[in-house]
């Protein structure tokens, strides 16, 4: 009996004090990174100017005190004369050229950037990981043919690379001609290179890793590994990548309208249009540009931001 | 080294090949055809019908393409709708321009880039790091055109620091050697000319230098911390080596080898960037001139432009290889 | 007296809102001049950390040292970076455990084992270059003068480790660390390198500070052993004591857990259950209680003293220590 008790005691003094020093293990990928996610300060400042960018650009339009295309105070604002209108109490960024309220249309013109931002991203991201791929799983597939595909599709990507993002958007613009559609294909084409190689390099190193030689021994079919192994693990890289593209687009959306080759149409205005119409009068009236301008930085810092935090999460190198 | 020489240059070979079939069916594309693109959007249909005959555009494409082969081989672009004059001589003109611009952000991005991005790897964590990271996200996110106008609007108009257009002074009467106008001043000894033509250089090459630098940094401060964490860095501490010899032998020697590729990769944007800040400072190079072009719609212009990207492009990625293999002797045996 | 004498070292790891981790926690040991001193422990156990405390490698940030560790009068934890600067490589130096990447993959050999004589002999140019080959030829490098101008990567796996010795006994230290230096290399090379090892300390006189989880390397090498667990020497004797009488459990086991070929066919191994990470903290107990097949209500109040339990020089850290001949497994 006593020897029963002391030993009960004994395991449970052991079990007490080893839970004390317990490591914890287990924790899978996505949620080991999510949970440095939030412990990155990065990460959070990225997603608070996010959060509040996308609040700005879906209640933007209802909120915004005036119509962006209103020339209310047409009357008070004389370009040529060097004559313009700053912040005041009824117009908090002060007017633009034409006697517009300049904070109306920054914050309607918050919605357009985003989708800028957001469908030239996924016209990157859809194409381009379609591309990549194709090429990745050719390669990694193996056989002559593949190879051939995978080169072949290396090859023109190459070229799309050897070319300054800035002049392929333009001379897909050209094409196209002036619309916001046409920046936003630009912008995105440009991308798409970036994208297939990233996807294709990452399924590449996946598919000469030990998992993969693991799960061929057992007899699965490649095809099968390509989808169920490969993909998945490829998809991180790309996801980073999308979140970086979203800064990088809005940035490119802005030069491309700096060229003269932004959308025309004054009823939508756009950050990108609104900076390169206001950079004529910079002399004059610097904080006309500077408020667009301010808001395209934010914005895409915060995109970098999370980008880049999301980058360190998922880098199985910096894990510890 | 020879051998990968040649290598490189006939992979060229594909490569500048189906650009031009790119560019071909780009002209092809454009809205109403080259045609239109030479007599502007108002040509009647006599005229169209006319020059597209002496184009040769009646003929098959693949007849097409080989002339257009065959004139890109001859560097004939095309003459310029704005000026007039054939693309090719208006690039050698405003060539030196834009090179000189690059040379000098590039400088500012190395020099200045590489030993903050090393500081900042060393005192990871400290002010230095914290400054040198936020820094350089910001730089990423600013437009470039933004940045070059703010420059301005501060050091050149506001402050009068800097002149705020133009390559030279307008009053400088300085001898034209190279087109270069550093290099001319210091070969003809006219020195106060070359100081004229830094002090021009400076603002259009800080804005320019933004975004390679943001990106030479970062390379440079991840590279430095991953060789940090190599068992060689702890070898070279072990064997007590002056701090000079384990900075300069043992962790700047491995961590330039990515900076080296991004720099090369860098030259792209660069370009990129420099048709933005030339067109904010008047800067009268390649740029200014490609700037104008979109907006004239100055297609064979831009044609020839694209292709002279490429090559460059291309070329200096080529010079990276080469150097990687000098540099880096595990490449040198495949 | 001794060469080293190692006094409580304890090495915390901790930093900006981390918990700290102990990971050498009062390690106690001596080495005599041109003794081989051996340190065995699995991996965890905080042998490669000690080393690296001793020569002054962990980074200045973020770790606490504490005890002493004396090395012919000076201390070497309070030593100012400058003198551990000039004292590293020249007075002590240390061999690691994977040739490969402990090389310089872009730097020629010839130039990594040259710069060491630069800076502490003070040979430069053709000097050094004969010295540097004087030096491979010893550490039985064949056609020193073509290795010196080859890279790394052009030799193989026990020819690297052996530039790298030939780099450690450049200045002819007096005290030599080997941290797991035959790990990564094939067996055949292994034994090549032990033995070179060996020759080098007999001719040199140098003391040789043996870290290893391998007790073959302990057995064929060392003089004195010395057993850690968890950031603590829970065990030290003379090589043949520790063979003939292993007396803490977790000596025992670990003696217990190696394939014998006198064993009768079909007799079991007797490998010790779990891992590393189940223990308790030093403060509570016996951080190998968990592990043990002997431990007692005893094992879990405070921390077990080192005592003489068998034989005079032969300590333990067990308050339940196994001292029966026969219950050697095996």
């Amino acid at each position: 009996m006593g020897l029963i008790s002391t030993n009960t005691s004994k395991i449970d003094r052991l079990a007490e004090l080893t839970a004390a020093t317990e490591h914890s293990t287990g924790a899978s990928l996505w949620r080991e990174a999510l949970r440095r996610l939030r412990a990155s300060k990065m990460a959070v400042i990225g997603a608070v100017i996010i959060g509040l960018f996308v609040i700005v650009a879906i209640i933007g339009p209802w909120v915004a005190p005036y119509g962006p295309i209103e020339q209310t105070w047409r009357g008070e604002v004389f370009p040529n004369q060097g004559k313009f209108v700053g912040a005041r109490a009824e117009n908090w960024f002060g007017l633009d050229q034409l006697g517009r309220d300049l904070f109306s249309r920054f914050l309607v013109g918050a919605r357009q950037t985003l989708l800028v931002g957001v469908v030239s991203m996924l016209i990157g991201l859809v194409v381009g990981a379609v591309i990549g791929a194709v090429s990745g799983a050719a390669a990694t597939l193996g056989g002559r043919s593949g190879q051939r595909v995978d080169s072949f599709v290396m090859r023109v990507t190459d070229i799309m690379l050897a070319l300054p993002s800035l002049l392929l958007a333009v001379s897909i613009a050209a094409v196209m001609g002036q619309s916001l559609t046409t920046v936003m294909i630009a912008v995105g084409v440009v991308q798409v290179p970036i994208f297939a190689r990233l996807l294709r390099g990452s399924m590449l190193a996946q598919g000469r890793s030990d998992y993969v030689l693991a799960a061929r021994s057992l007899g699965i079919r490649k095809r099968r590994i390509v989808l169920t192994q490969i993909m998945p693990n490829s998809l991180s890289p790309v996801i980073v990548q999308a979140t970086l593209s979203l800064a990088t687009a809005i940035i490119e959306a802005a030069a491309l309208s700096y060229l003269g080759l932004g959308n025309p149409d004054p009823a939508v205005p756009e950050w990108g249009v609104m900076l390169s119409s206001a950079q004529r009068f910079f002399d004059n009236a610097p904080m006309m540009s500077v408020y667009p301008a301010v808001g395209i930085i934010i914005t895409a810092l915060g995109f970098t931001l999370l980008g880049e935090a999301m980058r360190e999460a998922l880098d199985p190198k910096l894990r510890g | 080294m020879l051998r990968l020489v040649v290598r490189r240059l006939l992979q060229l070979i594909p490569t500048l090949l189906g650009l031009s079939v790119l560019l071909f069916l780009w002209l092809n594309r454009l809205p109403g055809g080259p045609a239109s693109a030479i007599l502007g959007e108002r040509a009647t249909e006599a005229d169209v019908a006319r020059i597209n005959r002496t184009l040769g555009l009646d003929q098959p494409v693949y007849v097409q393409y080989g002339r257009f082969l065959k004139r890109l081989f001859n560097l004939d672009l095309g003459t310029s709708v704005q000026t007039g004059q054939p693309v090719w001589d208006e690039f050698v003109l405003r060539f030196p321009a834009t090179v000189e611009l690059s040379i000098a952000a590039m400088i500012i991005a190395t020099v200045v880039g590489i030993p903050l991005g090393y500081l900042a790897a060393r005192k990871r964590g400290g002010w230095i790091d914290v400054a040198s990271v936020s820094g350089s996200l910001v730089g990423i996110c600013i437009p470039v055109f933004f940045l070059a106008l703010l420059l301005k609007g501060v050091f050149a108009v506001e402050l009068g620091i800097f002149p705020s257009f133009g390559r030279q002074s307008t009053g400088l009467d300085a001898t034209d050697v190279t087109g270069f106008a550093v290099l001319d001043g210091l070969l003809t000894g006219e020195f106060d000319a070359s100081w004229d033509a830094i002090m021009h250089l400076v603002l259009p090459a800080v804005a320019l230098a933004s975004i390679p630098l943001a990106v030479i940094v970062r390379m440079t401060r991840a590279s430095v911390l991953e060789v940090l964490g190599e068992d060689y860095v702890r070898t070279a501490e072990s064997k007590g080596l002056e701090r000079r010899v384990v900075r300069g032998r043992h962790i700047l020697r491995n961590a330039m080898l990515p900076v080296v590729t991004a720099v090369g990769l860098l030259t792209g944007s660069l370009l990129s960037g420099a048709v933005l800040t030339e067109s904010v400072f008047s800067f009268g190079g390649i740029g200014s001139f490609i700037r104008t072009a979109i907006e004239a719609r100055d297609y064979p212009v831009l044609v020839g432009f694209i292709l002279f990207i490429a090559m460059v492009y291309v070329l200096i990625n080529l010079l990276v290889d080469l150097l990687y293999s000098v540099i880096d002797p595990r490449v040198r045996v495949h | 007296m001794p060469l080293l004498t190692v006094d409580e070292l304890t090495v915390t790891f901790g930093g900006r809102g981390r918990k700290d981790v102990r990971a050498v926690n009062g390690v106690s040991f001596t080495v005599d001049q041109g003794q081989v001193v051996g340190l065995v422990g699995e991996s965890g156990c905080g042998k490669s950390v000690t080393s690296l405390a001793l020569m002054g490698l962990l980074p200045a940030k973020g770790v606490t040292l504490g005890g002493r560790a004396d090395f012919d009068g000076t201390d070497l934890l309070t030593l100012s970076p400058r003198r551990m600067r000039d004292m590293r490589g020249r007075d002590l130096a240390m061999i690691f455990q994977d040739p490969l990447s402990s090389l310089n993959p872009v730097v020629p050999v010839g130039v990594q084992v040259t710069e060491i004589l630069q800076r502490h002999r003070g040979l430069k140019g053709e000097a050094a270059r004969k010295e540097a080959a004087h030096l491979l030829d010893r550490v039985g490098i064949p056609d020193p003068n073509r290795r010196l101008k080859e890279f790394p990567h052009q030799l193989s796996g026990g020819m690297r480790q052996r530039a790298l010795i030939a780099m450690a006994v450049a200045c002819a230290p007096r005290l030599l660390i080997a941290d797991e230096p035959t790990t990564a290399l094939d067996v055949t090379i292994q034994a090549q390198i032990l033995e070179l090892l060996k020759e080098l300390v007999d001719q040199e006189g140098t003391a040789l500070l043996m870290i290893t989880h391998d007790l073959g390397v302990v057995a064929g090498l060392c003089d004195q052993v010395n057993v850690l667990y968890a950031g603590k020497v829970v065990e030290s004797a003379a090589r043949r004591e520790l063979f003939a009488h292993p007396t803490h459990p977790y000596t025992h086991g670990l003696l217990g857990s190696i394939p014998r070929l006198d064993a009768p066919r079909g007799e079991p191994l007797h490998p010790i259950r779990g891992s590393i990470n189940d223990q308790i903290a030093w403060a509570d107990g016996c951080a190998f209680a968990p592990r043990c097949d002997r431990y007692e209500m005893d094992c879990l109040t405070g921390t077990p003293a080192l005592t003489e339990p068998r034989a005079a020089g032969h300590q333990a850290r067990c308050v339940n220590p196994v001292l029966a001949t026969t219950e050697v497994p095996a």
